[in-house]
């Protein structure tokens, strides 16, 4: 048990808890409130594997712009609050399923990985490595992902425009 | 056309046949195509279509005196010429024409009296209903008569010989709107038939003694003179042509026909009944002669036993008519009987035979014209309503005084000529009972002739209106055919060598006889007989002198009732009884068999289509049924439900996960 | 030194709330949040893996898995107020014409 992953427990930690909270919040804005712990600690795990430029992106779209967007999505259609308005009667079977993918995913993980040998060794991240591998080897994905945000934009305005033909 | 070779058993072929006979042909040939014309544009054509008839018959006239002339100038010879029609296995028939001194006489018979025919009905027909219909069967059976006379095989001379059954049944039934005149079409028709089905049945035999090859009438001959034909079979072949003959000729005991059929217009009877068809059954006798002299001997003696009852009862018949048409009929039926006798007693009287055929044709269809001018102006066929026509109907009254003294045989008349050859033949050939029965029934003749002048042109007039002489088209025809009564007889006359024997002869030419006792005994008969009637008939008296005859009187009217016999015993069960039983068995088995079929295939098309709709439509309509339950059922699945969907989106994935890892 | 099945725990209980988030949550904005709650999961495994190989195709796919998100997460919401204009309602279970 090294430092690097007591660190890790922890985060990991305040990640599930947060996350647990987000799917069972009776406040939707506290909801959306754990959903930012939970994105902040997925940012520090980022840190943990060397990924910074990573960490830093997800602090700043995630947290920054996306959760934002969840709060102005809550304020303007608003919400409301209260156990029977917010989860609906399938709960039974919704978290048998959710059990039950998480009983899947453990028993292959189990299965796919020797518990000590599977190691990471966190090298020096470097940005200006994965600027020039985004810009060399993954141009194409990156210009498509430009026209994704391109028409996500478009969409977004289109969809959201008040109708206002005569 | 292809010239036959010739055969020894007829005489030999002429070597360099003229013009006259390569065409003769034609003579047949031509009143058919006037036939046609007149039935496709009789209407139309000015004078309703006699001109194509009249015109037609009289360039057959031309040809057939051209035909004849060739004989006249001694040929003796035959002329032979056909094509082939069709083959049926062995069986060739053929289309031709085999020309003889026999056949040029009968084809100017027929024609001339054809030609009278054509040119006095344009007066006795004249506005009558079927005036074309009318010249159009007459040119279509002179046609067919033609066909018989030329005919140098059995076949084609059946076939003429029925078309001409069918003319004669169209035209006594011409104005068939009357009842009783389609019966005797009937009559006429159906009594023929009896005589025809014996008829050819002996065409059958002697086309089996070609070994079924051919009917060519030479080659028959020349097979049955070669001894190629038991007798027995000829025999038989000769006993069922006579039948034949006894039908068309009206022979007893088919004769029944003929009085009935005079209900047709009188020119028909004069052509038909007088002339030519009944002359036809005579005439196949003529020329198959050679079957009869091959025979046994026993069917020539039936031949004239036939022959001899015929002529005494037809004569003794005519005693009792009114009609005046039918006192003719009865001396047609037995001067035919004097033919029909003449040819049972051997090749000479086969020749007067012929010869009387030919004298008997002029006269009778002379005496036939004559009452149908009669009949035209009285208007009435009943004796006992004439009379003193005499000085009304002059011409009319000579003609037929002619035609009359001719048919008792007065010389020198036609008549006189040939009874008296047909008396010198039995004579000659020993046939005693046959003289006596000849010599008997020629007084007979006289008498009731005389009997039938007398009631008609003498004494006052004891019918309506004011009879008149009849017109020219009419007329003429009558001073034209006694013309030719008065010299044609004397084409036979042994004095004058008797032409006519050189042109009808069997194998060799006879010589014609004179017997001067015979002639006498001839003449006292007829004389003899016109003054027996004279005496009876010269006053005219209420009650005909003929009924003190007493019963036989009651029998001859009643024609020996021979017709109620065949009515009775033929007519009734057959018509009535026979054909109703029949119609009820066709109506309730043979109907009910097939009425059962079709219900039976009725039932079971409704089991079929029941099947069809509980059972097969009812497995289809279960699928479908059965696919909507299914699907009514599933549809529960699509809630509407996004989370619903995910749900099943999640769960399918950690199945499929889990067995995809476990494989 | 960080166990590799570790990370990949944490990821699978991220992922597994995630799932529970989206199905059993009413509001359509809260289904989106545990969409994202997936998504991070998702991102998890692959920094975790590009570390573990020492490729840095993991960290790239990673930054391009969060772009995407935004994307997605924009347009989400725009449907939603759409639905609540048409609906005044944004609670998933109803909206759902498409109900039998």
């Amino acid at each position: 048990m090294t430092g690097a992953e007591i660190a890790f427990v922890v985060i990991g930690v305040a990640a599930v808890v947060g996350a647990f909270r987000v799917v069972t919040a009776r406040n939707v804005v506290r909801a959306a409130l754990y959903l930012v712990v939970t994105l902040s600690a997925v940012a520090g795990v980022y840190l943990l594997l060397a990924a910074e430029f990573v960490a830093w992106v997800q602090i700043l779209i995630y947290v920054g712009a996306i959760v934002i967007l969840f709060l102005f999505g809550l304020m303007l259609t608003k919400a409301p609050i209260g156990r029977e308005a917010l989860d609906n009667q399938r709960r039974g079977v919704a978290f048998l399923v959710a059990l039950s993918v998480l009983g899947g995913l453990i028993y292959l993980i189990q299965g796919a990985f020797d518990w000590d040998a599977a190691r990471i060794d966190p090298v020096e991240g470097s940005v200006a490595a994965v600027g020039s591998s985004i810009f060399s080897r993954f141009v194409l994905p990156f210009e498509v992902i430009s026209f994704l945000l391109l028409a996500a934009l478009i969409g977004a305005i289109v969809l959201s425009r008040k109708e206002d033909r005569p | 056309m292809v010239a036959a070779e010739s055969t020894e058993a007829l005489g030999r072929a002429i070597a360099d046949p003229n013009s006259f006979l390569t065409n003769a042909w034609l003579i047949a040939f031509l009143p058919a195509m006037s036939a046609l014309l007149t039935l496709f544009l009789g209407k139309r054509t000015p004078g309703k279509g006699s001109v194509y008839g009249i015109a037609a018959v009289g360039a057959s006239l031309v040809l057939s005196l051209g035909v004849l002339w060739t004989f006249v100038g001694g040929e003796r010879g035959f002329y032979e010429a056909s094509m082939p029609w069709f083959q049926i296995g062995q069986l060739h028939l053929e289309v031709g024409v085999y020309v003889d001194g026999l056949t040029a006489v009968m084809v100017v018979v027929v024609t001339s009296i054809s030609l009278c025919v054509h040119i006095y009905s344009l007066g006795y027909m004249k506005g009558d209903v079927r005036f074309t219909w009318f010249y159009t069967v007459l040119s279509l059976f002179t046609s067919a008569m033609l066909v018989v006379v030329l005919a140098n095989n059995l076949f084609q001379l059946l076939v003429g010989w029925e078309v001409m059954g069918v003319c004669s049944y169209l035209l006594i039934g011409h104005w068939w709107e009357d009842h009783v005149n389609s019966s005797s079409a009937i009559k006429a028709f159906i009594t023929t038939r009896v005589g025809d089905v014996p008829f050819m049945f002996g065409i059958f035999v002697l086309i089996s003694i070609t070994g079924f090859t051919t009917s060519n009438i030479p080659a028959i001959s020349d097979v049955v003179s070669h001894g190629g034909a038991s007798v027995a079979l000829v025999s038989a072949a000769a006993l069922l042509l006579f039948g034949g003959t006894i039908g068309k000729s009206a022979q007893f005991p088919l004769h029944v026909w003929l009085p009935d059929a005079m209900a047709g217009p009188t020119p028909v009877s004069a052509l038909i009944h007088a002339a030519t068809m009944v002359a036809a059954g005579v005439y196949l006798v003529g020329r198959l002669f050679f079957v009869f002299t091959d025979a046994d001997p026993v069917v020539l003696q039936i031949v004239g036993v036939v022959g001899g009852i015929t002529m005494l009862g037809a004569a003794l018949m005519a005693f009792v008519q009114d009609d005046i048409k039918r006192v003719l009929a009865y001396s047609t039926i037995s001067q035919l009987a004097y033919m029909v006798a003449g040819m049972s007693m051997g090749p000479a009287g086969r020749t007067g035979a012929f010869f009387h055929l030919f004298t008997h044709a002029f006269f009778k269809a002379l005496l036939f014209l004559g009452s149908g001018v009669v009949i035209h102006a009285v208007h009435t066929n009943n004796m006992s309503e004439m009379g003193g026509l005499r000085s009304r109907m002059p011409i009319t009254f000579w003609t037929f005084l002619i035609g009359s003294l001719a048919l008792a045989g007065v010389p020198p008349l036609a008549g006189f000529w040939s009874k008296d050859e047909l008396l010198v033949v039995a004579n000659e050939g020993g046939h005693d009972v046959m003289f006596v029965v000849l010599l008997l029934t020629a007084l007979l003749t006289a008498f009731y002739m005389t009997r039938a002048v007398l009631m008609t042109f003498f004494g006052e007039f004891r019918g309506h209106g004011e009879p008149h002489e009849g017109p020219r088209t009419m007329t003429g025809v009558l001073v034209a055919l006694a013309t030719v009564t008065v010299f044609v007889g004397l084409l036979g006359a042994p004095q004058l060598g008797a032409p006519f024997g050189t042109w009808v002869f069997f194998h060799e030419i006879e010589e014609a006889l004179f017997v001067p006792w015979i002639a006498v005994a001839s003449t006292l008969a007829a004389l003899l007989g016109i003054a027996i009637g004279y005496r009876l008939y010269n006053t005219y008296r209420e009650r005909d002198p003929i009924r003190s005859l007493g019963p036989a009187y009651t029998v001859l009217t009643n024609k020996y009732y021979l017709d109620d016999l065949y009515w009775k015993g033929i007519v009734r069960p057959v018509r009535d009884d026979l054909s109703a039983r029949v119609y009820w068995n066709d109506r309730r088995i043979i109907d009910g068999v097939v009425n059962g079929a079709a219900s039976f295939t009725k039932t079971l098309g409704n089991g079929v289509n029941w099947f069809d709709e509980k059972v097969i439509d009812g497995a289809v309509n279960g699928l479908a049924n059965l696919a909507g339950f299914t699907g009514g059922l599933l549809r529960y699945i699509q809630s509407g439900n996004v989370q619903r969907y995910a749900v099943f989106l999640f769960a399918g994935v950690v199945v499929l996960a889990v067995i995809f890892t476990k494989i | 030194m960080i166990r590799l099945p570790l990370v990949l725990f944490l990821s699978a209980a991220l992922f597994s709330t995630g799932v529970y988030g989206v199905l059993a949550r009413r509001n359509a904005v809260l289904v989106l949040m545990s969409i994202e709650l997936m998504l991070n999961a998702v991102n998890i495994n692959l920094v975790a893996f590009g570390a573990a190989l020492h490729d840095l195709t993991g960290q790239v796919f990673a930054l391009f898995v969060i772009t995407v998100a935004a994307a997605e997460v924009g347009i989400g919401l725009a449907i939603v107020i759409l639905i609540y204009r048409n609906r005044a309602t944004i609670n998933v279970d109803e909206v759902n014409l498409l109900k039998w």
